[in-house]
């Protein structure tokens, strides 16, 4: 429940549907890594990465559908929704591609995500203030476990350096949306409610720039910044995610096991 | 009226006591009492016996198996006491987050004879989570991301880390240095 009546619920509503459909959908990017990893401990924690973020997506929409009172559960909201309907940034719906990709998006991701939840703890709404207490947690071993793989890929071999800087050159771009001015969480933040996007990137870009130079990698530089996901506008490979995540549920609905 | 506090006092104990000895379901040796997931039981205004949990980890996928077992058991224990026919219901609280401070003395002895190490240090929640990762210019191919568990298998100190991630998600994947046996570490969280 919002702590505060003043507070618009359809606002809290599209700000946990933001929040939740991030986690959702890295969340099934990287369940796409089950059974293709390169070593089978890599394969369960990706996995427990995915079912992490896939935790906090339950209670985002949950909370999401509750808030919006049209009666759509989580799973309503998951598998039914058009694609124009997602409010993701485009970072976490961008394709795998080698290991080395993946673990840039984690590391730019889960980097943002845990200053994200650290600020949210004390949102006052207490179901955003509960779940960021208790995502946090997790999320600093999402973080850690990205950062442990920049190091080594980074300060690996001539090659896997080179796959690890491509990795972070090609997904810099889309970590600008992360920290745009949204207008749900600016209208939130003014009640305490959301956490304001811009406030985050010093300590993110810190963070990134001393993981990268210890790496031996170098820092992405200026370029496009592509935008559009909280908006519904997403990237070209979206569309066969969405189709794949609901296809069980499309042609058997309300398959539940 | 008086009766039927002493009614409902006694209902909550009864279900406390038995929602508590209910077998973890992916780690059947401790007691969802010893890990500290039952916070409390209350009845709640419209009669209803309501059991407060609370997940290990947001996404744990044996949340709904343990909250349809402490149903079922709840249910089966006041059948017994006579109060069949009261609703039993459980409700998942987030806060405060759970830590692996809550694991009982009991429940860390029967997690290490299981073969699963106990969370490091205690679990103070000031030590928990990973230790930020060491910034140096050459790392170690596994460097530790967690306080060392001592091996349950010999018992010794000398152990590392395989993966912060195993086979559910409150464990991490070490290895004994000392006889060479892989085992699963309760994280600290």
């Amino acid at each position: 429940m919002s702590t505060s009546s003043l507070v618009d619920n359809s606002l809290v509503a599209q700000y946990a549907l933001q929040l939740g459909d991030d986690a959702l959908i890295l969340s099934q990017r990287l369940s796409e890594w089950c059974a293709h990893s390169p070593e089978l401990e890599e394969d369960v924690a990706l996995a427990n990465l995915a079912l992490d973020l896939l935790g906090q997506a339950r209670t985002l929409l949950t909370y999401a559908g509750t808030l919006e009172g049209r009666g759509r559960s989580e799973d309503d909201l998951a598998f039914l929704r058009t694609e124009r309907e997602f409010r993701n940034v485009l970072l976490v719906e961008q394709p795998n591609g080698d290991f080395a990709v993946t673990i840039a998006r984690q590391l730019y991701f889960a980097t943002y995500q845990y200053e994200l939840y650290t600020a949210l703890r004390e949102s006052t709404d207490a179901e955003f203030a509960g779940l960021a207490a208790k995502a946090v947690k997790e999320v600093a071993y999402h973080r850690d476990h990205a950062v442990q793989w920049t190091l080594r890929l980074g300060d690996g071999t001539e090659e896997s350096h080179r796959r690890m800087q491509e990795g972070l050159d090609l997904l810099w771009p889309y970590t600008a949306e992360l920290f745009a001015a949204d207008s749900v969480a600016l209208a939130l933040a003014e009640t305490g409610v959301a956490v304001d996007p811009r406030t985050l990137r010093p300590a993110w870009e810190a963070s990134i720039a001393a993981v990268i130079e210890a790496a031996t990698l170098t820092m992405p530089g200026g370029s496009w910044q592509p935008r559009g996901g909280r908006a519904g506008e997403h990237t070209e490979g979206f569309g066969l995610l969405v189709g794949e995540m609901q296809a069980l549920h499309r042609q058997f609905p309300g398959a539940a096991w | 009226m008086m009766t039927r506090m002493v009614a409902a006092e006694t209902l909550e104990a009864a279900a406390l006591e038995v929602a508590s000895a209910v077998p973890d379901p992916e780690l059947p040796v401790v007691t969802l009492g010893d890990l500290g997931i039952v916070r409390g039981v209350s009845v709640a205004g419209d009669g209803v016996v309501e059991v407060q949990l609370t997940p290990t980890f947001v996404g744990c996928p044996a949340t709904e198996v343990i909250a349809a077992d402490v149903r079922a058991a709840v249910e089966a224990r006041l059948a017994r006491d006579g109060a069949a026919g009261v609703e039993v219901r459980t409700r998942m609280v987030m806060a405060p987050a759970w830590s692996t401070d809550w694991i009982s003395e009991d429940g860390r002895r029967k997690l290490a004879e299981h073969g699963i190490a106990p969370p490091a240090g205690g679990g103070r929640a000031a030590d928990a989570g990973p230790v930020f990762v060491q910034i140096s210019p050459s790392p170690s191919p596994h460097p530790p991301t967690q306080k060392s568990s001592c091996c349950p298998h010999c018992g010794s100190a000398e152990t590392r880390e395989l993966s912060a991630f195993g086979s559910t998600p409150c464990q991490s994947l070490r290895a004994c240095r000392a006889c060479g046996e892989p085992f699963g570490a309760m994280k600290s969280l």
